[in-house]
């Protein structure tokens, strides 16, 4: 490792991959079915349509590392207040037996280890480097699945915590909610340091069962974070999916939700508040398949300083897909002088009878508003929080848990973003 | 309370006011009448501190104090109340939240102790019982999809809940129908007292009958060139701007 300067980027990684071997516990066939895809794939660039406004330069010229540090003294920062869940913890990629809670329910399977789950995740090919890198790692594996006919209760809670300088964590999550059932979970992302996570999820929701998933993001402007969500429904299926960046250095979010069956409700929401220099991207994909089908999309967006946005869209309503509605709506404030948002909504339609609708903005705080509020003497400062706290209101109210939205407008108060 | 002496005031390279001089003594009713594009709406605006506006030349003393020197939310902490002509919208703020963290500022600046939630409670319900607001209509965002006639109750109410010196009521009277106009005044009445003035600025007489001002003056181009007692807004009804407008014209000549 003494000239890691001279070694292309791409090497680097490979070389990770090698390192993993010894550390965590995929089986040889696993990493070597994801290698082929690593050797074939690049690191994306600008020029690669789906990674055009996100840079990978910066994150590709860091001296990554496996972490050996696996444990913290408590998790209690981290911990929602009030939330009746089970913890399910990570450091530094990998699962922690003694800081997550006893996964001990009637209706459900809980499973852990690399080979194990991976098994249980969804087969299909990885779609960029990141993603393959991720299936020949898999730092660390958790797996729930419910019984069918069985509404879990109890919310579960993953918390991801890097501790580590220069550590990659690629953690694994599969959820398997079975007919009839019901599971709601929540993420939290919280890495301080220069740290470098690639997580995966991959979920399959069955027939009228329903699934409820809220990600926190909640990280350092030196951390680097993808998200891979893959949701497949099948018919009379829910999901409502809430993707929540509180803050991030850099944050790549690639959702991809199958929609397999007909009379599916799929829900997918989020909002972005960078500051400083964040970069922050949602790329979202919705495929309708079968009649009958509803698909409600909301990101919200407020960029201050030099921060930068993405979003990008696609809805795809295939030629069976009729009576599809499919609405999907990005709506973003530019509040830094400096800041960016580059937002591009893609609907592909093949059906002839369906309600698709899509609408962006993007413009600035609302003066009028701002003038209203201070006419009645509330300073800039407080009329501005209130101001965003409305704007992205609509998307806190698509969580379902009340303590977990609680908890979020905590955070976002402690940010100094938002007033209550 | 108020002396505005020589304002002028422009918007672009639009001259508004041109040399405006007005004084209102506490516990007074001043009505400006005025035809359209006169600069009644402007002044408004000016005196609450939009900044769409540039002050040219002029000054303006409110309680002593240089108003044009202050802050929007300042004037309106001292006790400056502007009641909008068009109450903005704000969707997902909700009307009891926002006048809450108003009122909290307002009071910190003024050394009142803050209310507590049973208090501030208290006074929602009878402020807004002035104006027969709906107490649903509190608990819903500023103006949203409220009618003409909820909105500018929601003005008096907030007025109200915020105690001014001085009101300016920016045309409160448009858009309402003559039972709306009649709450929205009798609010307005309700909080008449010896140390709180009120210029209420309109286009029509029919406000004036309710709302029954001490003086009556007329804006044209800028500038005050009549004033008078109420029986000038009577006048004004009967016989429209015109005289008025010749009256200036050969006074230029």
């Amino acid at each position: 490792m003494s000239t890691t300067t001279a070694i292309a980027p791409k090497e680097k990684f490979l070389q990770l991959v090698e390192e993993s071997k010894k550390q965590f516990g995929l089986a040889d066939e696993q990493r070597e079915a994801a290698l082929e895809f690593l050797n074939q794939f690049e690191i994306p660039t600008t020029r690669d349509e789906e990674w055009k406004y996100t840079r990978t330069t910066k994150l590709s010229n860091e001296a990554w590392k496996w972490s050996n540090d696996h444990s913290v003294e408590t998790i209690v920062p981290y911990r929602i207040p009030k939330l009746n869940a089970l913890e399910l913890v990570f450091v530094n990629g990998k699962f922690s037996q003694e800081l997550s809670s006893n996964v001990l329910l009637d209706g459900l399977t809980f499973m852990e280890g690399a080979t194990l789950v991976s098994n249980e995740a969804n087969q299909n090919d990885p779609a960029n480097f990141f993603e393959a890198f991720q299936r020949a790692t898999t730092t660390g594996a958790i797996y729930l699945g419910t019984s069918s006919k069985v509404a879990i209760d109890k919310h579960f809670h993953i918390i991801h915590l890097i501790t580590d300088q220069n550590a990659v964590s690629t953690p694994l999550i599969v959820l398997n909610v079975q007919a009839n059932s019901k599971l709601s979970v929540t993420e939290s992302f919280c890495g301080n340091t220069n740290g470098l996570t690639i997580r995966r999820l991959s979920a399959n929701v069955a027939t009228n069962a329903r699934l409820e998933y809220n990600k926190i993001q909640n990280e350092g402007d030196e951390h680097y974070l993808i998200n891979i969500d893959e949701v497949a429904i099948d018919r009379d299926g829910y999901s409502n999916l809430n993707t929540l960046t509180v803050a991030g250095g850099w944050v790549r979010n690639d959702l991809r939700i199958a929609l397999n069956g007909e009379n599916i409700e799929a829900n997918l929401s989020g909002f972005y508040l960078p500051r400083n220099k964040q970069h922050i991207d949602n790329h979202t994909k919705v495929d309708h398949k079968l009649p009958h089908c509803v698909s409600n999309e909301l990101y919200k967006g407020i960029l201050f300083d030099s921060s930068t946005g993405v979003f990008n869209g696609k809805v795809y309503v295939w030629k069976d897909a009729q009576k599809t509605n499919a609405y999907q709506n990005n709506a973003n404030i530019i509040a830094g002088d400096n800041a960016v948002m580059n937002t591009k909504p893609e609907l592909e339609i093949y059906a002839d009878d369906v309600k698709c609708s899509h609408g962006t903005t993007t413009g600035q705080l609302d003066e009028q508003a701002m003038f209203y509020l201070r006419a009645r003497g509330m300073s800039p400062d407080s009329a501005r929080k209130l101001l965003t706290t409305a704007f992205i209101n609509d998307v806190l109210n698509k969580v379902d848990e009340e303590v977990v939205r609680e908890y979020v407008i905590q955070l976002l108060v402690e940010k100094e973003l938002l007033t209550i | 309370m108020l002396q505005i002496k020589n304002l002028q005031a422009r918007i672009e390279e639009k001259e508004i006011l041109r040399g405006l001089n007005f004084e209102v003594k506490p516990g007074e009713v001043h009505a400006i009448m005025g035809p359209n594009g006169s600069g009644k709406s402007t002044l408004a605006s000016v005196l609450a501190g939009k900044e769409d506006y540039e002050i040219t030349g002029g000054e303006v003393s409110f309680k002593g104090k240089d108003l044009l020197e202050m802050s929007p939310e300042d004037r309106a902490r001292e006790g400056l109340f502007l009641a909008f002509q068009y109450p903005v919208e704000i969707p997902g703020v909700s009307n009891i939240n926002f006048l809450k963290a108003a009122l909290s500022e307002v009071r910190e600046y003024r050394g009142l102790p803050q209310l507590t939630a049973k208090e501030f409670l208290a006074l929602v319900k009878e402020k807004s019982s002035l104006v027969e607001l709906d107490g649903q209509l509190a608990n819903r965002s500023v103006n949203e999809g409220f009618s003409g006639g909820e909105k500018k109750r929601n003005e008096v109410f907030q007025m109200a809940m915020l105690d001014p010196t001085l009101a300016i009521l920016d045309e409160t009277d448009s858009g309402l129908d003559i039972d709306a106009l009649r709450i929205v005044a009798n609010g307005v009445n309700a909080m008449r007292s010896p140390e709180r003035s009120f210029v209420v600025i309109t286009h029509y007489q029919r406000l004036l009958d309710f709302i029954v001002p001490d003086y009556v003056h007329v804006l044209y181009k800028g500038r005050i060139v009549k004033s008078g007692t109420k029986e000038l807004a009577l006048e004004l009804e009967e016989r429209g701007y015109d005289w008025i407008k010749e009256e200036v014209e050969a006074a230029q000549l």
